[in-house]
């Protein structure tokens, strides 16, 4: 009857958003008299989800899972399900989860609610309250199958550590051949930089910068904060940025914990695409720019004085808390 | 090769969002709607297969008479034909239940949706429908080519992409990337006038199947002004930084 989730690893080790998803569980959990179980695919040590309230891991070891697969992952996730008679599976909101969890959803008759935000609001009705309207609104979703798949915006609840003693068992779900018509030829992934998916703080920058060589000190500010990069819509289109930076309602959401804007002037698309991230700081030359009305901090002044002198601060302040 | 490509049917994104009725509906009042961002990109992928490799485009989307108009804009833009099911869209679930039903008359190929929809966000549909159909499915979509029954596509991955090969029948839940935004189609004098005599057949929906409801809305709590930080004082902003807002 435990709360099932699917902790993501990524080379052996847990992916934050597996343990935020962990202690989202585990809170959920507490509140329905339960416990949390959660199911891995080739990760090595399981430890960690202890840490944040997984009291049983089935731990799924499979070389024919090692690329991602999502019809073969959600075979995993059903089995695993059903297994444990569980009635609430929890996901994350990586891409990779958002594509399991419609999967997981039908093949379990499961009502699914995408970018839950908060723990439910009501468990019986079981009712959670999620994002719509990117960003613009909240919505209220009551499920109303026997069975139920909710995913968690990222970054919406925090780590909780609560540990608990924890049993771990190998599972061996059946796969099934046709769940392989999907092959991978390719992965590319940006290696040594952080990226936007994955970053606690997002450094951006939009067309106030005037051209692709005036972007060092933004990669310089994210360097020194261990942050990605980001870019307004049009910076990409002119090709000043790679696509992959390109952020807001057409490109990649962020739901950064700081999200710093230079030179962006707050479009409605722009800002539909970041109204997730918790704090935002703006620099922009013109005090009328839409994105002060957004912003929590801001400075108003030139780009070119302003990120080489915040760099030089923040160095300091790094040198003064190491 | 038949297309079907999934429509929805969205408040324009300057839209101001309000609520009505004790904040249980969406306020359409004053709202332009248009055809989901998503959706357009993978529109005009379509269409773009039509006119390179031959192919036959149906726009298909589950609402009410209001919708029309933007299955009129699809056929301006070079879909042969549409169809409407006359259904106010209760769930993700429903919708996938409906739009399986189509797929299944029509023996459609490569059915394309959007990765999302920019009003309820629930990202579900295309992966409900694929599922429903027992189809192959791509899901973040942003590129795709077809060679006889076989399909290359790539999608995207966190920190990056992955290039993925499959057959038809074949979902894809698509987004910007499938064509550039500078290649979108906009609908033509032509194209309007011969939209008006495309076929767009409206069905009855079949199941009444749905799995979640929306009951209620609430917008964020008004925001406390921003706080202006003086170009001469950044040790401020950094001293806010950490102790106030505990983000570094
Ligand atoms: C359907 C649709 C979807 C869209 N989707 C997106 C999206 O996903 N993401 C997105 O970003 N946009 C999107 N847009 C575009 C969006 O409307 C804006 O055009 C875009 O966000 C503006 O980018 P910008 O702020 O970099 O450029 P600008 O609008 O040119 O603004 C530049 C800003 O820089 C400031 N500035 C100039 N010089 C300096 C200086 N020296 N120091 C400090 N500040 C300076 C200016 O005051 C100005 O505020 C979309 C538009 C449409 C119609």
């Amino acid at each position: 009857m435990s709360i099932l989730i699917y902790a993501e690893s990524a080379e052996g080790k847990f992916k934050k958003v597996a343990l935020e998803l962990a202690s989202y569980a585990k809170n959920v959990a507490d509140a329905m008299g339960t416990t949390v179980t959660a199911v891995t695919v080739n990760a090595t040590d399981v430890s960690d989800l202890a840490k944040y309230g997984v009291s049983k891991v089935l731990k799924v070891s499979n070389d024919k899972l090692a690329n991602f697969n999502a019809k073969a992952y959600a075979d995993v996730i059903k089995q695993a399900a059903e297994k444990e008679g569980t009635k609430l599976v929890v996901l994350s909101s990586t891409t990779d989860s958002l594509y399991l969890a419609p999967i997981v959803a039908v093949n379990l008759n499961a009502g699914y609610a995408s970018n839950v935000v908060a723990l439910p609001v009501s468990t019986s009705p079981f009712q959670v309250k999620r994002n719509a309207f990117s960003n613009k609104a909240f919505n209220i979703t009551e499920i109303s199958t026997d069975v139920k798949v909710i995913g968690l915006a990222k970054n919406s609840f925090g780590l909780a550590e609560g540990a608990v003693s924890l049993t771990e068992e190998d599972f061996a779900p059946a796969l099934n051949d046709a769940d392989f018509n999907i092959k991978t030829e390719n992965v590319e992934k940006v290696t040594g930089k952080v990226t936007i998916a994955d970053a606690e703080i997002v450094v951006s920058a939009g067309r106030g910068l005037k051209g692709p060589e005036n972007w060092g000190m933004i990669e310089e500010l994210a360097s020194v904060l261990g942050a990605a990069t980001a870019c307004s819509k049009p910076v990409s289109d002119i090709g000043w940025r790679p696509h992959s930076e390109h952020v807001g309602q057409t490109g990649k959401p962020v739901a950064a914990n700081l999200y710093i804007a230079v030179g962006i002037s707050g479009a409605i698309q722009h800002i539909a695409g970041i109204n997730a991230s918790k704090v935002k700081v703006v620099i922009n030359n013109d005090p009328e720019a839409p994105f002060f009305k957004v912003a929590d901090y801001g400075v108003v002044g030139d780009a070119f004085e302003v990120v080489p002198k915040l760099i030089e601060k923040l160095k300091a302040f790094k040198a003064n808390n190491a | 090769m038949k297309i079907l490509v999934c429509i929805s049917h969205v408040p324009d994104t300057t839209s101001k969002i309000n609520f009505a009725n004790g904040d249980t509906e969406f306020d359409t009042n004053g709202v332009q709607f248009v055809i989901n961002p998503n959706d357009e990109f993978g529109l005009t992928r379509a269409i773009w297969f039509k006119e390179k490799q031959g192919a036959t485009v149906t726009v298909v989307n589950v609402g009410g008479s209001d919708t029309e108009a933007t299955l009129r804009k699809a056929l301006a833009i070079g879909a042969d034909e549409a169809i409407r099911i006359n259904a106010n869209p209760t769930d993700g679930l429903f919708v996938a239940k409906e739009l399986a039903e189509v797929v299944k008359n029509g023996g459609y190929d490569l059915v394309i949706a959007g990765t999302e929809s920019i009003d309820y966000n629930g990202g579900m549909v295309p992966g409900m429908l694929a599922t429903l159909l027992g189809y192959n499915f791509i899901n973040a979509c942003i590129n795709i080519e077809v060679d006889g029954n076989n399909a290359t596509a790539i999608r995207e991955i966190d920190g990056g992409k992955e290039t993925v090969s499959t057959t038809l029948p074949l979902v894809i839940a698509g987004k910007k990337g499938l064509v550039e935004e500078k290649d979108l189609r906009i609908p033509n004098m032509r194209g309007i006038m011969m939209a008006r005599s495309k076929a767009l057949a409206v069905n009855e929906p079949t199941s009444s199947a749905s799995a979640t409801k929306a009951v209620k809305f609430e917008k964020p709590a008004p925001k406390s002004a921003v706080k202006l930080v003086s170009a001469d004082n950044l040790d401020e902003l950094v001293n806010l930084l950490h102790n106030e807002a505990k983000v570094i």
